[in-house]
């Protein structure tokens, strides 16, 4: 019962209550303006017709009194004013005596001009004014006056008619309106509170839940849709974030017990003043590496919530990469490999150059780190080309290492997923993270696939286009 | 030369002043923006150093308001935001330099002496097209580079390279310094490219010579001096 009691006034505070309201008016409105219009259209060709046959009337009785004089016309008048549903008749002579007719009284002065128009009038049985007639005066010649009018009655009758129609007719689309308006937000509304309902359980902790699909393809629906899908990415980010965080937990420690191992034995050992300082230098050395990862871990947070608006710009992807290629050259050579760099020129793409430089860098220097070693312990070259088509410039860089298995690629894109191969190997696991990130940053990405024997990554950005340039 | 240091972490302040003042330098602080504009622009330092969230005045507008009132002392950005950004931002601002927090302090003294010198020389002449270290004689103009009289032959690379270390001679110059200026990239190098680069020109300039000129500091980075000095 409860539920029903405070079901009324939050109806009433419902957007599609309010919606109904306001239709609801408007449609009274549009009703009394058509029922109007047609009263009003009636009221017209009623009064058209009367008129008409008065015309013809006085027309008729002025013809009868020329040709056959006064007599003749009292006569006739006499005759059709007893019938049953008569017109109105008067003559009277030009002081106003009346001679014959069917009207008993009229406001003074009625008869002393020509013309029509609407009086109030009694019959000649009558002794006050009570009906209303649209008459006609005709001035006759010879100082006769004749007067000829229709009772209105029938007009009010019309009138009162439309009058009941109208009151009866808003009475029923308030009625419809009401009952229609309450129905649909009602409907409207237990969708609604379905949804707060799921919302808030979600709220509560419970990322599993999804919002109800009526299948109706609304506008409810559609909002349910897009509700649903966030609240996936919502649920794969909190997926990540876990995931990042365990993965950190896991990989910041050894570094940070190795530090604090490190300056535990220095403190044994407080004699040796070279051994101290060395093991200082040391500890500073494994803050900076933690520092580093902490950098690159921001950072990549960073891309991947995309702020980088400011450095944002055109340039030429070609220039980067034979700058960082030129950069990692002779680092290449001391590692016994040889760098062979292919770039087309002209690669115009937008975006950060910062950033850009930084992930090729990652991707030729993790190509050394791991090409170094070879398959077989014969080191081939590194290849790093860069080259583009109607949509993307496409940068790779391709080395003659282990390679990586078909099944781990997608992971070794995430943060801190090293192969166990790769255990042994300085690094953090978070060069290739860091480039895919840029990549996405710049609505690109970054695909690894196989060099036989190798690895092959290949950074794919979208090409800035002479349109977008402008 | 005298600093001030802007910075409102007060361990971080007095462990800055007290590293500066052992490296021979006059250092003074300021804990909050307010009194670090007051002091920068009535004090006659060489280099500002401040830090880029402080309370009161931030350290971009601090810099912002120096620039304005046409106080055109050197300022290096600290920044603990480390976002792609910040660098463009901080040097908009008018900044000169832009160091992230975590620092080691040698990066942070090999780049206030760099701007402290700068700053300096711009007040005089313009800058000179050719140096002199010892034997070793290089022409901006020409591009070219000789050693007792000996061309040495470079790559433009190489030559950009020696050409920075020339122009720093006598101060420390470090790695993320070399790729920054010599490269024109801000990202930092982690592995030994660099040193490779440098170890090369050094074979280039120093080997067949009795007195080497481009000295490795250890922990810092580099340094072009004449040994004999």
């Amino acid at each position: 019962m409860t539920a029903r009691g405070s079901l009324l006034p939050k109806l009433v505070r419902t957007t599609a209550f309010r919606l109904s309201l306001a239709y609801l008016a408007f449609f009274a409105v549009s009703v009394f303006l058509i029922l109007a219009y047609v009263a009003w259209n009636t009221t017209r060709l009623f009064n058209d017709q009367v008129l008409e046959t008065i015309e013809a009337e006085i027309t008729g009785l002025a013809e009868q009194y020329r040709t056959a004089g006064i007599r003749r016309l009292v006569a006739i008048v006499d005759r059709r004013s007893r019938q049953p549903g008569a017109s109105l008749y008067l003559v009277t002579t030009f002081q106003g005596e009346r001679i014959a007719g069917n009207v008993g009284s009229l406001p003074p002065g009625t008869l002393d001009t020509a013309g029509q128009r609407e009086v109030d009038y009694a019959r000649a049985d009558e002794e006050t004014r009570e009906h209303t007639a649209i008459v006609k005066v005709f001035l006759l010649p010879g100082g006769f006056r004749l007067l000829v009018g229709r009772d209105l009655e029938d007009r009010v009758r019309i009138r009162d008619i439309m009058g009941r129609a109208l009151g009866a007719s808003l009475l029923l689309v308030g009625i419809l309106g009401c009952l229609g308006g309450w129905f649909v937000s009602r409907r409207v509304l237990k969708r609604i509170d379905g949804m707060t309902g799921t919302t808030a359980t979600i709220m509560a902790g419970d990322l599993s839940g999804r919002l109800e699909i009526a299948g109706t393809d609304d506008e409810l629906d559609r909002l349910a849709l897009n509700v649903n899908a966030m609240l996936d990415r919502i649920g794969e980010l909190m997926a990540g974030i876990t995931e990042v965080s365990n993965n950190i937990a896991h990989d910041l420690k050894t570094p940070l017990s190795r530090l604090r191992n490190r300056a535990e034995e220095a403190l044994r050992t407080p004699d040796d003043a070279a051994a101290l300082r060395e093991a200082l230098e040391r500890v500073i050395d494994d803050s900076d590496n933690l520092i580093r990862i902490f950098n690159a871990l921001l950072m990549i947070a960073r891309l991947e919530a995309g702020h980088a608006s400011e450095s944002m710009e055109h340039f030429d992807a070609a220039q980067v990469t034979r700058d960082l290629a030129e950069l990692y050259e002779p680092a290449a050579e001391d590692a016994g490999l040889s760098l062979e760099i292919e770039v087309e020129p002209d690669l115009p793409v937008h975006g950060s150059r910062e950033l850009l430089g930084q992930a090729v860098a990652n991707l030729i220097d993790n190509a050394i780190k791991y090409g170094a070693e070879g398959r077989g312990g014969a080191p081939g070259a590194v290849r790093v080309t860069a080259e583009r088509d109607a949509s993307a410039v496409r940068i790779t860089v391709a080395d003659r290492g282990p390679g990586i298995p078909e099944g781990d690629r997608a992971r070794v894109l995430d943060r801190f997923v090293r192969l166990e191969a790769a255990r042994t190997r300085p690094g953090f696991g978070l060069g290739l993270s860091l480039a895919a990130a840029v990549a996405r940053l710049h609505g690109g990405a970054l695909t690894l696939a196989d060099h036989g024997p190798g690895l092959q990554a290949v950074l794919s950005l979208p090409v800035r286009t002479a349109a977008a340039a402008a | 030369m005298r600093i001030l240091v802007i910075e409102d972490d007060r361990e971080a302040l007095a462990y800055l002043v007290k590293a500066f003042r052992e490296s021979g330098h006059a250092a003074d602080s300021a804990p909050d923006g307010l009194d670090g504009y007051a002091m920068a622009r009535e004090g006659q330092y060489d280099v500002l150093v401040v830090d880029r969230m402080l309370p009161k005045l931030d350290g971009l507008s601090v810099i912002r308001s120096l620039r304005e009132q046409k106080v055109e002392t050197p300022a290096l950005i600290l920044s603990a935001l480390a976002q792609v950004d910040d660098r463009v931002k901080g040097l908009r601002a008018g900044g000169d330099d832009y160091l992230p927090k975590p620092y080691a302090f040698s990066e942070l003294l090999a780049r206030v002496e760099v701007l402290a010198r700068r700053n300096a020389r711009s007040g005089g002449a313009a800058e000179a097209t050719s140096y002199r270290v010892g034997d070793l004689e290089l022409d901006r103009l020409s591009h070219r580079v000789s050693r007792g009289g000996q061309d040495i032959p470079l790559q433009p690379r190489e030559f950009r390279l020696l050409e920075y270390l020339v122009r720093h001679a006598g101060q420390v110059v470090t790695r993320t310094m070399l790729l920054e200026h010599v490269w024109d990239y801000h990202f930092d190098p982690q592995t030994n490219v660099i040193d490779v680069h440098v170890s090369r020109l050094r074979a280039k300039i120093d080997r067949g010579f009795d007195r080497p000129l481009i000295h490795t500091v250890r922990g810092a980075g580099y340094m072009v001096r004449d040994g004999a000095r």
